[in-house]
């Protein structure tokens, strides 16, 4: 099973949720970090890593010794990351989407194939529970590629927990898409509420079943409830605010592993996602 | 012309409550929404729309079905997946690079421009805002930043104003970058956990390419005083100005509820005070000087 935990707003406690969901879950389970940009994960379920792998990406590299200046590669390309200017040609890497257009456009053979760094997927174990953490290379402003890399390292006999990206663009599609459930992590603010009336119009675009945890549930108001019941929304878990959570986090404490009871209701929470999903 | 770009690595921290107390305090100045993927400043800013422009970027593929021959030769060639068994686009995976487009025997594919979103030129109690709303699962976020803050510099410059706070996005992506080419300085909204320190290095280390100013304001500081310790050493090591601590404060939730800024909602609190004095220290300082002269030696050191 595949269950993702995201986001519209930034901030809400979704790796809180992904984080002690995965580790109530334990050896039935794997966490994919796929928040990319700024993962975080591992600071709470401190995992050993086994491997790395360093993802890359295919960009042309020219040599102007078979280059007859045609200009076709620049021509094809929608990006404008190769460009002919007087007698040579520059490549911006940084801005090409490997599509291998001007690839297949140069009849010469003056593109050879150069590599770009996204960044690297790390995989290892936190205790029985399976880890795997992408981080996109600071600097690299593509992140779908490598979030489609984490999630290839899944596995299908257990629990899959991805935590998405923030937002409701092109990032959190990658993440999201193909899932068996999405859920969704609010707060009951006017942020809250309109960052998520965004994530839900993303999950209704993929169709994937969806339900939604509300943190820090007595502050702010009641519009985040009324908009869930408007909706038919189920909400699975609330977490009231509490200073000592927010400690612990602050920290990189888990509260399942803390307090026996929080363990029990991440695996109520996690039965309510199951019964979603088959009904 | 200044512009002040408020970020934050980490979502959550405040930033965007920040900022809008930034353009109650501020004289003559035009406020910018860059964090376009989750747009939140309008809640507090009640903006009117004076103009509304479609923001039109990149093409999708769209098959003629009348025309296609199905002889395969888009499926082989888009590396994106976004072709069908049954030769239909997948409009999300679709990239829009255009290979089948170009390849297709019988130029069946069409490839229209796509509206990604809208952009806004508004007025507010605070004076005029740009800012905008990309379409949900839409790409091309990184070019919407870059437009709105380039619509915001125009019409700041046209208008005689002086200063543009803009509300960057979050993480360190597309957006991210396209938000700080050009800043005149950055001020980084954190807060003292695990999370906002790890992300707020990742933020600092892409800042330093930029060679930008930086300040840094720890919000909610009492949750951890010694990881708040612990930022101000990262920031000092990085050459960032600490700006100052923000207490845990509920009243920031109370006031957005209510559609106000901090400073409108408790006008003579202490919280209002520090962040009138936070505002002063980031307008006064050197970086942020009226006539734009750059000093590289106060440049975020990666
Ligand atoms: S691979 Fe595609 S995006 Fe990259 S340079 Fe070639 S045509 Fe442009
Ligand atoms: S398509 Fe090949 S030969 Fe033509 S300009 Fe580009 S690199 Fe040179
Ligand atoms: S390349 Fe053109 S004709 Fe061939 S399958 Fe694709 S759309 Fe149809
Ligand atoms: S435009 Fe590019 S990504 Fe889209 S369907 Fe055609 S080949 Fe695939």
């Amino acid at each position: 099973m595949l269950i993702s935990v995201a986001s519209g707003k930034g901030g809400t406690g979704k790796t809180t949720v992904s984080t002690n969901l995965a580790y109530a879950l334990g050896k039935r389970a794997v966490i994919l970090d796929c928040d990319v940009e700024e993962p975080n994960a591992h600071l709470f379920l401190n995992p050993e890593f086994e491997e790395t792998e360093n993802v890359t990406t295919k960009v042309p590299v020219v040599d102007m010794a078979r280059c007859t200046l045609c200009r076709k590669c620049a021509d094809i390309c929608r990006f404008r990351a190769i460009a002919v200017a007087g007698k040579t040609v520059l490549v911006f890497p940084e801005l090409c989407h490997s599509c291998g257009g001007c690839f297949r456009v140069c009849e010469p053979g003056a593109l050879s194939e150069g590599l770009r760094e996204l960044g690297d997927v790390e995989k290892g174990v936190s205790g029985d529970l399976g880890f795997v953490k992408g981080t996109l290379r600071v600097g690299e402003a593509m992140s779908p590629p490598l979030i489609k890399k984490v999630r290839t390292y899944h596995d299908l006999s257990r629990i899959n927990i991805i935590d998405a990206p923030p937002g409701t663009s092109c990032p959190v599609i990658a993440a999201m898409r193909g899932t068996d459930f999405v859920l969704m992590v609010t707060e009951p603010t006017p942020f809250g509420l309109h960052d998520l009336k965004l994530a839900v119009g993303a999950v209704r675009i993929l169709g994937i079943p969806h339900g939604l945890v509300i943190n820090r549930s007595d502050m702010g108001d009641d519009k985040v409830r009324d908009y869930a019941k408007a909706e038919y929304i189920p909400v699975l878990m609330e977490i009231p605010f509490d200073r000592r959570i927010a400690e612990c986090y602050s920290r990189g404490g888990l509260i399942a592993a803390m307090v026996p009871e929080w363990k029990e209701s991440f695996m109520e929470l996690f039965q309510k996602i199951q019964s979603q999903v088959l009904s | 012309m200044r512009e002040l770009v408020v970020i934050s690595g980490k979502g959550g921290t405040g930033k965007t409550s920040l900022t809008a107390a930034f353009a109650a305090l501020s004289r003559n100045s035009v406020l910018c929404d860059a964090d376009v993927d989750a747009a939140d400043l309008h809640l507090l800013m009640n903006p009117e729309t004076v103009t509304c422009t479609d923001f039109k970027a990149g093409n999708e593929a769209i098959i003629d079905k009348t025309l296609c021959t199905e002889c395969g030769m888009c499926r082989e060639l888009c590396c994106f997946g976004a072709i069908s068994q049954e030769y239909v686009v997948d409009t999300i995976a679709c990239e829009g690079c255009g290979v089948c487009v170009d390849f297709c025997p019988v130029k069946a594919i069409e490839f229209p421009v796509k509206t990604c979103g809208e952009w806004y030129r508004s007025d507010t109690r605070f004076g005029p805002m740009v800012h905008a709303r990309l379409g949900i699962a839409e790409e091309n976020s990184g070019r919407l930043v870059s437009l709105v803050r380039q619509e915001a510099r125009d019409y700041a410059e046209k208008n005689g104003h002086d200063l543009i706070i803009t509300d960057g996005p979050p993480g360190v992506g597309c957006p991210v970058i396209a938000s700080l080419g050009g800043a005149t300085a950055v001020c980084i909204v954190t807060e003292p956990t695990v999370s906002g320190l790890h992300d707020m290095e990742r933020v600092i280390r892409l800042a330093a390419h930029f060679k930008v100013p930086g300040m840094v304001i720890i919000n909610k500081y009492d949750l951890n005083p010694d990881m708040a310790k612990n930022i101000e050493c990262l920031a000092c090591e990085r050459n960032i100005t600490v700006l100052g601590r923000i207490p845990f404060d509920p009243g920031f939730t109370k006031a957005m509820v209510q559609g106000k800024t901090i400073v409108e909602y408790n006008p003579s609190s202490t919280l209002t005070d520090t962040v009138k004095t936070m505002w002063q220290a980031i307008i006064t300082s050197p970086v942020m000087n009226a006539r734009g002269i750059m000093d590289f030696s106060q440049s975020i050191k990666s």
